[in-house]
Protein backbone atom coordinates (compact mmCIF):
# COMPACT_ATOMS: atom_id res chain seq x y z
CA UNK A 1 0.00 0.00 0.00
CA UNK A 2 2.55 2.38 1.12
CA UNK A 3 4.74 1.34 -1.89
CA UNK A 4 1.80 2.16 -4.26
CA UNK A 5 1.47 5.85 -2.93
CA UNK A 6 4.94 6.40 -3.07
CA UNK A 7 5.11 5.56 -6.63
CA UNK A 8 1.92 6.78 -7.84
CA UNK A 9 2.78 10.21 -6.65
CA UNK A 10 6.53 9.84 -7.78
CA UNK A 11 4.97 8.84 -10.80
CA UNK A 12 2.90 11.63 -11.83
CA UNK A 13 6.01 14.13 -10.65
CA UNK A 14 8.93 11.94 -12.89
CA UNK A 15 6.62 11.57 -15.94
CA UNK A 16 4.73 15.47 -16.07
CA UNK A 17 7.61 17.34 -14.42
CA UNK A 18 7.89 19.87 -16.75
CA UNK A 19 4.01 19.98 -17.68
CA UNK A 20 3.72 20.45 -13.95
CA UNK A 21 6.25 23.41 -13.46
CA UNK A 22 4.59 25.18 -16.05
CA UNK A 23 0.69 24.65 -14.51
CA UNK A 24 2.53 25.40 -11.20
CA UNK A 25 3.95 28.70 -12.24
CA UNK A 26 1.01 29.73 -13.94
CA UNK A 27 -0.76 29.10 -10.57
CA UNK A 28 2.12 31.21 -8.60
CA UNK A 29 1.64 33.64 -11.07
CA UNK A 30 -1.96 34.12 -10.40
CA UNK A 31 -1.74 34.43 -6.92
CA UNK A 32 1.48 36.92 -6.71
CA UNK A 33 0.19 39.00 -9.33
CA UNK A 34 0.56 41.95 -7.21
CA UNK A 35 3.75 40.92 -5.93
CA UNK A 36 5.85 40.63 -9.49
CA UNK A 37 7.85 44.09 -7.77
CA UNK A 38 9.35 41.79 -5.36
CA UNK A 39 10.41 38.78 -7.30
CA UNK A 40 11.31 39.07 -11.26
CA UNK A 41 9.25 35.94 -13.19
CA UNK A 42 12.56 34.29 -14.23
CA UNK A 43 13.46 33.72 -10.25
CA UNK A 44 10.61 32.56 -9.63
CA UNK A 45 10.21 29.76 -12.61
CA UNK A 46 14.55 29.16 -11.04
CA UNK A 47 13.28 28.55 -7.63
CA UNK A 48 10.19 26.33 -8.73
CA UNK A 49 12.08 24.31 -10.76
CA UNK A 50 15.08 23.58 -8.41
CA UNK A 51 12.13 22.79 -5.85
CA UNK A 52 10.70 20.35 -8.27
CA UNK A 53 14.05 18.73 -8.73
CA UNK A 54 13.77 18.17 -4.74
CA UNK A 55 10.73 17.36 -3.84
CA UNK A 56 10.39 14.73 -6.94
CA UNK A 57 13.95 12.42 -5.34
CA UNK A 58 12.78 13.47 -2.32
CA UNK A 59 9.40 11.55 -2.75
CA UNK A 60 10.91 8.80 -4.33
CA UNK A 61 13.21 7.68 -1.41
CA UNK A 62 11.46 9.24 1.38
CA UNK A 63 8.65 8.71 3.49
CA UNK A 64 5.22 10.71 2.42
CA UNK A 65 4.39 11.20 5.93
CA UNK A 66 7.11 11.87 8.03
CA UNK A 67 9.26 15.33 6.34
CA UNK A 68 11.25 15.34 9.05
CA UNK A 69 13.52 11.93 7.67
CA UNK A 70 16.85 12.53 6.35
CA UNK A 71 15.80 11.93 2.97
CA UNK A 72 13.56 15.71 3.01
CA UNK A 73 16.43 17.36 4.07
CA UNK A 74 17.36 18.94 1.33
CA UNK A 75 13.82 19.86 0.51
CA UNK A 76 13.60 21.66 3.59
CA UNK A 77 16.54 23.07 3.53
CA UNK A 78 15.41 24.94 0.26
CA UNK A 79 12.34 25.75 1.20
CA UNK A 80 13.96 27.72 4.51
CA UNK A 81 16.50 29.37 2.13
CA UNK A 82 13.37 30.89 -0.14
CA UNK A 83 11.30 31.56 3.31
CA UNK A 84 14.08 34.02 4.54
CA UNK A 85 15.10 35.45 1.29
CA UNK A 86 11.03 36.25 0.83
CA UNK A 87 10.76 37.97 4.18
CA UNK A 88 13.89 40.18 3.83
CA UNK A 89 12.17 40.69 0.22
CA UNK A 90 8.75 42.27 1.85
CA UNK A 91 6.55 39.17 1.28
CA UNK A 92 3.51 38.53 3.52
CA UNK A 93 3.87 35.23 5.60
CA UNK A 94 0.93 33.75 3.53
CA UNK A 95 2.66 35.22 0.03
CA UNK A 96 5.40 32.94 1.13
CA UNK A 97 2.94 29.79 2.40
CA UNK A 98 1.66 30.12 -1.08
CA UNK A 99 5.31 29.21 -2.87
CA UNK A 100 4.19 25.31 -1.70
CA UNK A 101 0.17 25.75 -1.21
CA UNK A 102 -0.06 26.68 -5.16
CA UNK A 103 1.57 23.31 -5.81
CA UNK A 104 -2.11 21.82 -4.05
CA UNK A 105 -3.95 22.76 -7.28
CA UNK A 106 -1.25 21.20 -9.49
CA UNK A 107 -0.80 17.90 -8.14
CA UNK A 108 -4.49 17.72 -7.82
CA UNK A 109 -5.60 18.25 -10.52
CA UNK A 110 -3.18 15.43 -12.17
CA UNK A 111 -4.14 13.07 -9.56
CA UNK A 112 -7.63 13.29 -10.96
CA UNK A 113 -6.36 13.44 -14.46
CA UNK A 114 -4.29 9.78 -13.95
CA UNK A 115 -6.80 8.29 -11.16
CA UNK A 116 -10.26 9.89 -12.17
CA UNK A 117 -12.05 6.23 -12.52
CA UNK A 118 -10.81 4.69 -9.11
CA UNK A 119 -12.19 6.76 -6.70
CA UNK A 120 -10.67 5.41 -3.40
CA UNK A 121 -7.23 5.38 -4.86
CA UNK A 122 -7.84 9.38 -5.92
CA UNK A 123 -9.23 9.95 -2.09
CA UNK A 124 -6.21 8.38 -0.83
CA UNK A 125 -3.54 9.92 -2.85
CA UNK A 126 -5.10 13.58 -2.42
CA UNK A 127 -5.23 12.64 1.32
CA UNK A 128 -1.19 11.92 1.02
CA UNK A 129 -0.53 14.84 -1.17
CA UNK A 130 -2.37 16.83 1.35
CA UNK A 131 -0.95 16.25 4.75
CA UNK A 132 2.58 16.16 2.71
CA UNK A 133 2.27 19.92 1.27
CA UNK A 134 0.44 21.58 3.88
CA UNK A 135 3.51 19.81 6.66
CA UNK A 136 6.22 21.57 4.30
CA UNK A 137 3.93 24.74 3.78
CA UNK A 138 3.43 25.48 7.01
CA UNK A 139 7.10 24.44 7.52
CA UNK A 140 7.81 27.82 4.83
CA UNK A 141 5.69 29.98 7.92
CA UNK A 142 7.64 28.74 10.15
CA UNK A 143 11.01 29.62 9.18
CA UNK A 144 9.78 32.78 7.73
CA UNK A 145 8.37 33.83 11.28
CA UNK A 146 11.90 33.09 12.33
CA UNK A 147 13.32 35.16 9.84
CA UNK A 148 11.43 37.78 10.80
CA UNK A 149 11.97 37.58 14.17
CA UNK A 150 15.95 37.87 13.69
CA UNK A 151 14.95 40.99 11.85
CA UNK A 152 13.13 42.73 14.18
CA UNK A 153 16.29 41.56 16.77
CA UNK A 154 18.84 43.20 14.46
CA UNK A 155 16.74 46.43 14.30
CA UNK A 156 16.74 46.67 17.90
CA UNK A 157 20.43 45.73 18.08
CA UNK A 158 21.31 48.50 15.59
CA UNK A 159 18.86 51.20 17.19
CA UNK A 160 20.94 50.21 20.52
CA UNK A 161 23.74 51.48 18.92
CA UNK A 162 22.10 53.78 16.83
CA UNK A 163 20.27 55.98 19.76
CA UNK A 164 23.04 56.38 22.09
CA UNK A 165 25.84 58.26 20.51
CA UNK A 166 28.03 60.26 22.64
CA UNK A 167 29.21 63.88 20.97
CA UNK A 168 32.16 65.84 22.52
CA UNK A 169 30.86 69.60 21.86
CA UNK A 170 34.13 71.52 23.38
CA UNK A 171 37.36 70.42 25.10
CA UNK A 172 36.68 68.86 28.37
CA UNK A 173 32.46 69.02 27.16
CA UNK A 174 30.55 65.87 26.16
CA UNK A 175 27.28 65.27 25.59
CA UNK A 176 24.82 62.28 25.54
CA UNK A 177 21.42 62.94 23.46
CA UNK A 178 18.64 60.29 25.04
CA UNK A 179 16.18 59.12 22.87
CA UNK A 180 13.25 56.95 23.48
CA UNK A 181 12.61 55.17 26.93
CA UNK A 182 15.61 54.05 29.03
CA UNK A 183 15.13 50.55 29.79
CA UNK A 184 17.66 48.80 30.91
CA UNK A 185 19.74 47.19 28.27
CA UNK A 186 20.11 50.39 26.97
CA UNK A 187 21.01 52.09 30.08
CA UNK A 188 23.82 49.78 30.39
CA UNK A 189 25.20 50.86 26.96
CA UNK A 190 24.17 54.55 28.04
CA UNK A 191 26.76 54.14 30.75
CA UNK A 192 29.50 52.04 28.77
CA UNK A 193 29.84 54.55 25.99
CA UNK A 194 29.62 57.50 28.56
CA UNK A 195 32.09 56.12 30.77
CA UNK A 196 34.75 54.88 28.06
CA UNK A 197 34.34 58.53 26.19
CA UNK A 198 35.03 60.27 29.84
CA UNK A 199 38.29 58.27 29.75
CA UNK A 200 38.98 58.54 25.78
CA UNK A 201 38.82 62.63 26.24
CA UNK A 202 39.60 63.04 29.22
CA UNK A 203 36.77 65.34 29.65
CA UNK A 204 35.30 66.79 33.08
CA UNK A 205 32.35 67.59 32.21
CA UNK A 206 29.20 65.10 30.35
CA UNK A 207 25.81 66.81 29.76
CA UNK A 208 22.57 64.18 29.45
CA UNK A 209 20.03 65.72 27.45
CA UNK A 210 16.70 64.04 27.76
CA UNK A 211 14.60 65.97 25.47
CA UNK A 212 13.82 62.61 23.76
CA UNK A 213 12.68 60.38 26.51
CA UNK A 214 8.79 60.41 26.45
CA UNK A 215 8.25 59.94 30.05
CA UNK A 216 10.37 59.78 33.52
CA UNK A 217 9.17 57.01 35.47
CA UNK A 218 11.04 55.84 38.78
CA UNK A 219 13.30 53.34 37.03
CA UNK A 220 14.34 55.59 34.52
CA UNK A 221 15.12 58.00 36.67
CA UNK A 222 17.18 55.40 39.07
CA UNK A 223 18.75 54.69 35.98
CA UNK A 224 19.73 57.75 35.12
CA UNK A 225 20.93 58.84 38.28
CA UNK A 226 23.45 55.70 38.53
CA UNK A 227 24.80 57.20 35.30
CA UNK A 228 25.48 59.97 36.89
CA UNK A 229 26.84 58.81 39.98
CA UNK A 230 29.27 56.56 37.88
CA UNK A 231 30.77 59.43 35.90
CA UNK A 232 31.26 61.59 39.22
CA UNK A 233 33.35 58.24 40.58
CA UNK A 234 35.32 58.67 37.46
CA UNK A 235 35.59 62.56 37.79
CA UNK A 236 33.53 63.71 35.99
CA UNK A 237 30.72 65.91 36.88
CA UNK A 238 26.96 65.31 35.38
CA UNK A 239 24.37 68.17 34.01
CA UNK A 240 20.84 66.54 32.81
CA UNK A 241 19.10 68.76 30.67
CA UNK A 242 16.36 68.68 28.62
CA UNK A 243 13.37 68.16 30.94
CA UNK A 244 10.59 69.46 29.90
CA UNK A 245 7.87 70.99 31.28
CA UNK A 246 5.76 67.97 31.90
CA UNK A 247 7.92 66.07 32.70
CA UNK A 248 9.20 67.96 35.44
CA UNK A 249 5.28 68.48 36.55
CA UNK A 250 5.25 64.25 36.49
CA UNK A 251 8.85 64.23 38.69
CA UNK A 252 7.14 66.11 41.36
CA UNK A 253 4.23 64.14 41.88
CA UNK A 254 5.57 61.04 41.44
CA UNK A 255 8.05 61.89 44.46
CA UNK A 256 11.63 61.18 42.29
CA UNK A 257 14.27 64.03 42.25
CA UNK A 258 17.87 64.12 40.87
CA UNK A 259 19.20 65.50 44.11
CA UNK A 260 22.75 67.15 44.00
CA UNK A 261 22.77 66.89 40.30
CA UNK A 262 22.75 69.94 38.12
CA UNK A 263 19.74 70.11 35.81
CA UNK A 264 18.73 72.71 33.33
CA UNK A 265 15.76 73.36 31.16
CA UNK A 266 18.01 73.00 27.60
CA UNK A 267 21.00 72.38 26.21
CA UNK A 268 22.28 75.74 25.58
CA UNK A 269 21.89 76.43 29.42
CA UNK A 270 23.96 73.07 30.26
CA UNK A 271 26.49 74.39 27.50
CA UNK A 272 26.27 77.65 29.40
CA UNK A 273 26.61 76.24 32.99
CA UNK A 274 29.42 73.87 31.29
CA UNK A 275 31.48 76.89 29.96
CA UNK A 276 31.15 78.55 33.51
CA UNK A 277 32.50 75.46 35.02
CA UNK A 278 35.73 74.67 32.96
CA UNK A 279 35.82 79.07 33.29
CA UNK A 280 35.72 79.37 29.21
CA UNK A 281 33.78 82.41 28.20
CA UNK A 282 31.95 82.84 25.21
CA UNK A 283 32.09 86.84 23.45
CA UNK A 284 29.88 88.24 21.52
CA UNK A 285 31.90 90.07 18.97
CA UNK A 286 30.74 93.98 18.07
CA UNK A 287 28.66 93.89 14.84
CA UNK A 288 30.95 94.97 12.06
CA UNK A 289 30.53 97.96 10.37
CA UNK B 1 -19.79 55.14 34.91
CA UNK B 2 -20.08 53.01 31.97
CA UNK B 3 -17.19 51.83 29.52
CA UNK B 4 -17.48 52.46 26.10
CA UNK B 5 -14.53 50.93 24.57
CA UNK B 6 -11.22 48.35 25.75
CA UNK B 7 -8.63 46.75 25.09
CA UNK B 8 -6.60 44.09 26.99
CA UNK B 9 -3.16 44.19 26.18
CA UNK B 10 -0.54 41.45 27.78
CA UNK B 11 2.20 42.11 29.88
CA UNK B 12 4.35 39.54 29.90
CA UNK B 13 8.04 41.50 28.70
CA UNK B 14 9.59 44.40 28.70
CA UNK B 15 8.02 44.91 25.00
CA UNK B 16 4.85 44.45 26.13
CA UNK B 17 4.99 47.32 28.81
CA UNK B 18 6.54 49.57 25.50
CA UNK B 19 3.31 48.57 24.11
CA UNK B 20 1.03 49.46 26.88
CA UNK B 21 2.70 53.31 26.95
CA UNK B 22 2.02 53.68 23.15
CA UNK B 23 -1.96 52.39 22.97
CA UNK B 24 -2.38 54.74 26.61
CA UNK B 25 -0.56 57.46 24.82
CA UNK B 26 -2.59 57.22 21.46
CA UNK B 27 -5.60 56.75 23.02
CA UNK B 28 -5.27 59.72 25.40
CA UNK B 29 -4.08 61.74 22.09
CA UNK B 30 -7.46 60.77 20.85
CA UNK B 31 -9.78 61.71 23.79
CA UNK B 32 -7.82 65.21 23.40
CA UNK B 33 -5.85 65.07 27.05
CA UNK B 34 -3.23 67.83 27.68
CA UNK B 35 0.24 66.84 27.54
CA UNK B 36 1.14 66.89 30.76
CA UNK B 37 -1.98 64.96 31.68
CA UNK B 38 -0.75 61.99 29.08
CA UNK B 39 2.80 62.01 30.52
CA UNK B 40 1.39 61.55 34.08
CA UNK B 41 -1.21 58.59 32.98
CA UNK B 42 1.20 57.25 31.04
CA UNK B 43 4.37 57.41 33.49
CA UNK B 44 1.63 55.77 36.24
CA UNK B 45 0.94 53.43 34.01
CA UNK B 46 4.73 52.37 33.22
CA UNK B 47 5.42 52.09 37.61
CA UNK B 48 2.30 49.49 37.18
CA UNK B 49 2.97 47.79 34.83
CA UNK B 50 6.32 47.47 35.89
CA UNK B 51 5.54 46.06 39.22
CA UNK B 52 3.31 43.74 37.34
CA UNK B 53 6.24 42.48 36.17
CA UNK B 54 8.73 42.65 38.22
CA UNK B 55 6.96 40.99 41.41
CA UNK B 56 3.63 40.00 39.61
CA UNK B 57 5.53 37.87 37.34
CA UNK B 58 3.51 39.44 34.03
CA UNK B 59 -0.25 40.20 33.86
CA UNK B 60 -2.44 41.61 32.23
CA UNK B 61 -3.38 45.76 31.33
CA UNK B 62 -6.87 46.39 30.53
CA UNK B 63 -7.39 49.73 28.86
CA UNK B 64 -11.20 51.34 28.43
CA UNK B 65 -12.53 54.60 27.93
CA UNK B 66 -15.14 55.37 30.47
CA UNK B 67 -18.26 57.68 30.29
CA UNK B 68 -20.54 59.01 33.13
CA UNK B 69 -23.14 61.89 32.77
CA UNK B 70 -20.76 64.19 31.92
CA UNK B 71 -17.30 63.78 31.87
CA UNK B 72 -15.62 61.43 29.62
CA UNK B 73 -12.32 59.48 31.10
CA UNK B 74 -9.63 56.75 30.56
CA UNK B 75 -9.47 53.71 32.91
CA UNK B 76 -6.29 51.08 33.12
CA UNK B 77 -6.63 48.14 34.89
CA UNK B 78 -3.27 46.27 35.65
CA UNK B 79 -3.49 43.15 37.22
CA UNK B 80 -1.42 39.98 37.91
CA UNK B 81 -1.36 36.89 39.48
CA UNK B 82 1.70 37.24 41.72
CA UNK B 83 2.27 37.20 45.51
CA UNK B 84 0.05 39.95 46.11
CA UNK B 85 1.11 42.56 48.96
CA UNK B 86 0.99 41.25 52.51
CA UNK B 87 1.03 45.28 53.98
CA UNK B 88 -0.62 47.85 51.50
CA UNK B 89 -0.02 50.63 53.86
CA UNK B 90 3.97 50.13 54.04
CA UNK B 91 3.51 49.49 50.36
CA UNK B 92 2.01 52.97 49.69
CA UNK B 93 5.00 54.71 51.65
CA UNK B 94 7.27 56.55 49.82
CA UNK B 95 10.52 54.85 49.83
CA UNK B 96 9.62 51.10 51.00
CA UNK B 97 10.90 48.97 48.44
CA UNK B 98 10.58 44.77 48.90
CA UNK B 99 13.22 45.03 45.47
CA UNK B 100 15.69 47.31 44.29
CA UNK B 101 13.57 50.40 42.96
CA UNK B 102 13.40 53.43 44.62
CA UNK B 103 10.43 52.62 46.23
CA UNK B 104 7.85 55.60 45.06
CA UNK B 105 5.97 53.98 42.10
CA UNK B 106 2.56 53.16 43.98
CA UNK B 107 2.66 56.08 45.97
CA UNK B 108 3.86 57.76 43.00
CA UNK B 109 1.31 56.90 40.92
CA UNK B 110 -1.60 57.50 43.10
CA UNK B 111 -0.53 60.88 43.72
CA UNK B 112 -0.28 61.24 39.64
CA UNK B 113 -3.66 60.44 38.56
CA UNK B 114 -7.46 61.58 40.01
CA UNK B 115 -8.66 57.97 40.55
CA UNK B 116 -6.53 55.14 42.33
CA UNK B 117 -8.10 51.98 42.92
CA UNK B 118 -5.57 49.04 44.54
CA UNK B 119 -7.01 45.87 45.48
CA UNK B 120 -4.72 42.60 46.26
CA UNK B 121 -4.79 39.58 47.84
CA UNK B 122 -1.15 37.23 49.49
CA UNK B 123 -0.95 34.26 47.23
CA UNK B 124 -3.79 35.73 44.44
CA UNK B 125 -2.34 38.45 42.80
CA UNK B 126 -2.88 42.21 42.72
CA UNK B 127 -5.14 44.45 40.67
CA UNK B 128 -4.38 48.44 40.28
CA UNK B 129 -7.19 50.44 38.45
CA UNK B 130 -6.39 54.40 37.85
CA UNK B 131 -8.35 56.62 35.62
CA UNK B 132 -8.08 59.59 34.83
CA UNK B 133 -11.18 62.45 33.57
CA UNK B 134 -11.30 65.56 31.39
Amino acid sequence: MTANKINRLTEIFTRHEKIMLEDWLREQLTALSARQDLISEPDLCRQSAEFLALFTPACRSGSLTDINSPEWKPVLDFLASVSRSRAIQGFSPSETATFVFSLKQTLLAHLRKELGQDAVALADEMWTATVLLDKLGLYTTEVFQKSREEIIKRQQMEMLELSTPVVKLWEGILAVPLIGTLDSSRTQVVMENLLQSIVDTGSRIAIVDITGVPIVDTLIAQNLLKTVAAARLMGAQCIICGIRPQIAQTMVHLGVAFGDVVTKATLADALAYAFRQIDCTVIQQAPRV
Amino acid sequence: MKPTHFEILPLQSDEDLVQVRQKLRARMVELGFTLVEQTKMVTAASELGRNALLYGGGGTARLESVEDSNRLGLRMTIEDQGAGIADIEQAMTDGYTSGSGLGLGLGGSKRLVKDFELWSEPGLGTRVTIALWK
